[in-house]
């Protein structure tokens, strides 16, 4: 085995990856233990104020009527719209096999599983009754009640379900290599866990060519589950009455915005990675400058959806729609939006746009921009269509309370704290992708 | 001869006994004084928590039955006009499809039921009521010392986590429709009256069988001044508003 990879210029032997690929697994800084300890604590928090609801009932939260979906909804929406950097931008890098992939797909497909299981978990914080959650799958029961499949709820249970099992295999799957190796490499419980992860693992011809032919499918598929989940959460505003919900470009729009706000994710998570792991010779500007393309790209093309959808409503100028539309653009939402724009469309547009400004730096800013605003996005599809609803006696106003902040705060966190252990307990990038043409 | 055959058919299916009623409600507006006396008694019948200042500073205050007003002209010249809104009963109504749990549906009477017991409270039917009628509990229903001793005892108190809303007195229908079988007759118009109904000083309200040609909330609902609340948005709502043209 003299496979070599060749890094513009200089030579990284197997070793050498495996060193470096495999250094961040062993032993623990200051530095992360801190990250982890306070991670950890904003986690446990929030997990506390959301205890607190449940126990004082759902009233804690600021949400009201006719505001009956709040924060928890916009990030239910957020997360989910993350959870497509992984599997979709990894699944479409595998299926035209761009070659600048290698260190970007795990990193990727690991934010894509995190960001599930965090959104996830939204539709459950904000139920009213999150006991009897069980109540939205179809299980035998002797009462012979089953879901109501007209919902978009329950589609979208299905979809983030099968989307949440795609993605586990999807990042599953080309672990298996690494973990077969790390087994061999590793004693204890440690060892005994990598062992059992890796199925009998030993490299043979068939086993590589079963892999192979598996994440081909597997890229295909997901694509198609990514495509779906943010319609259908897209349907479950797009399908009801309500204005400015009540509109047929927002499947699309979703998707675009969350591709958008995924790619955004990755390039900070592998900033991050690049910087704290010292992987400076795997996370290249290369990878950087492609990603900040993509985001440009995406931006563009939110820009469009985004002006497409105002002006309809502003031409169109339904009194019940206007409403809504004008308190967005003249009244208390005015700055929410502007600065939407800006976050989402005039940041990027500069610092990607013109290439002398787009450098890792700027990259990751445009990045932190886009995040924020495609959260404002959310924010601004939730409240302001709720706040107004078409009989004006029912108008009201959202305030979200400390139990709502704290629980976001701790989803933040809480995404920190798994990417922490994972980087702990698995190689980030695929070690096996350097080692040979298999 | 045609029109003969057609009222003898209407006949004979209102005698069948396995007619079903499809309740209804007219509202004349130009009767309603808006002295919410129908909002009190939607309260005492219904076991609706009291909303209080804290309630109505948050935005949670919860009245089946409200009263909107609607102000034309400028002060001191002002014309005040009232209207009293609850669950508009819709025939295709956009809180029923939504539900992810069949806790409301359209039952065989044309009434928008709510079933409390099923509930898990995703509140997605309330954010597509376009009349903001359902309302959410924040928390567990607590009512003053001694007001907790005078809850009807036909109408169910809903714990913390499940959505309400007006369901035309379904206890006083089914109530209604036991007396008229123990004694073998047919519910007679007027025999079945929401409290809103029951109490409007002006009898401004009416209610009853929309099959029945002859009832009240028929000829009123035919009425040439009978409108229904956004009915642009197609949600067929049992619910009629007469008012005169300006």
């Amino acid at each position: 085995m003299e496979a070599a990879v060749e890094f513009s210029g200089e030579q990284t032997t197997e070793n050498n990856v495996r060193r470096d690929l495999l250094r961040p697994l062993t032993g623990a800084s200051g530095q992360y233990l801190t990250a982890v300890v306070l991670c950890s604590a904003v986690v446990i928090w929030a997990l506390v104020a959301w205890g607190y609801q449940i126990h004082y009932g759902i009233g804690v939260a600021g949400i009201n009527r006719p505001v009956f979906w709040g924060f928890y909804i916009i990030n239910f929406v957020f997360w989910i719209g993350i959870s497509h950097a992984g599997t979709l931008i990894s699944a479409i890098l595998r299926l035209t096999d761009a070659g600048w992939r290698k260190p970007v797909t795990r990193a990727a497909e690991a934010i894509t599983v995190f960001c599930l299981m965090i959104g996830g978990m939204f539709p459950l914080i904000h139920l009213g009754r999150v006991w009897l959650f069980y109540w939205l799958i179809p299980y035998p029961n002797d009462r012979l009640l089953w879901p109501n499949f007209r919902s978009p709820l329950v589609w979208d249970m299905t979809a983030i379900f099968t989307y949440m099992t795609g993605s586990v295999l999807f990042l599953y799957l080309p672990l298996i290599p690494d973990l077969a190796m790390m087994a061999k490499r590793s004693q204890g419980v440690r060892g005994f866990l990598y062992r059992k992860l890796s199925l009998g693992w030993t490299g043979s011809d068939r086993q590589w060519h079963a892999m192979e032919r598996a994440m081909k499918l597997m890229a295909g598929m997901i694509l198609a589950v990514a495509v779906s989940v943010h319609s259908v959460v897209a349907f479950d505003f797009s399908m009801s009455v309500a204005p400015m919900w009540h509109s047929t470009i927002f499947a699309p729009y979703f998707v675009a915005g969350a591709i958008f706000s995924g790619i955004a994710a990755l390039v900070l998570v592998m900033a991050a990675l690049r910087h704290f792991l010292h992987l400076q010779h795997y996370l290249r500007p290369l990878h950087f400058d492609n990603l900040g393309k993509l985001l440009l790209l995406m931006s563009l093309i939110w820009m469009y959806f985004t002006f497409a959808e105002h002006l309809t409503v502003w031409y169109g100028n339904n009194p019940a729609e206007i409403n809504v539309f004008n308190v967005r653009e003249h009244g208390v939402f005015a700055s929410a939006l502007w600065c939407m724009v800006t976050c989402n469309f005039i940041i990027p547009f500069i610092l990607l746009g013109v290439r002398k400004l787009r450098t890792i730096t700027t990259i990751c800013l445009a990045s932190v921009s886009v995040l924020v605003g495609m959260w404002l996005e959310r924010f601004l599809i939730v409240v302001p269509t709720l706040s107004h609803p078409p009989l004006a006696s029912g108008w009201g106003a959202y305030t979200p309370t400390w139990v709502e902040w704290s629980i976001t705060a701790g989803t933040f966190a809480a995404m920190a704290l798994l990417y922490l252990l994972f980087v702990k307990a698995f190689p980030i990038i695929a070690i096996w992708e350097y080692e040979d043409d298999h | 001869m045609s029109m003969d055959l057609v009222q003898i058919e209407t006949d004979s299916s209102r005698s069948d006994e396995t007619n079903i009623p499809q309740w209804g409600m007219a509202i004349d507006l130009d009767r309603c004084s808006g002295c919410e006396a129908c909002v009190i008694a939607c309260h005492a019948e219904n076991n609706i928590p009291l909303s209080d200042e804290t309630a109505a500073s948050e935005g949670r205050t919860n009245h089946w039955l409200r009263i909107d007003r609607y102000y034309e002209g400028e002060f001191p010249d002002i014309k005040v006009k009232f209207r009293p809104v609850m669950c508009q009963q819709c025939d295709d109504a956009p809180c029923e499809p939504v539900c992810p749990v069949y806790a409301t549906y359209q039952n065989e009477e044309g009434l928008n039921v709510q079933v409390y017991n099923r509930c898990v409270g995703t509140r997605y039917c309330a954010n597509n009521c376009p009349y903001t009628v359902r309302f959410f509990n924040w928390y567990d229903p607590v009512w003053p010392e001694d007001l907790n001793l005078q809850l009807n005892p036909d109408v169910s108190v809903r714990p913390g986590g499940v959505m309400e809303k007006c369901t035309f007195c379904v206890q006083r229908i089914q109530r209604g429709k036991r007396e008229a079988s123990a004694d073998g007759n047919d519910i007679a118009d007027g025999d079945i009256q929401p409290a809103c109904v029951q109490s409007c000083p002006a009898e401004a309200m009416v209610f009853g069988d929309l099959t029945d040609k002859n009832s009240k909330v028929s000829q009123w609902s035919q009425s040439g001044r009978s409108e229904q609340l956004l009915d642009e948005l197609g949600t067929k709502p049992r619910v009629f508003y007469l008012e005169k043209g300006d």
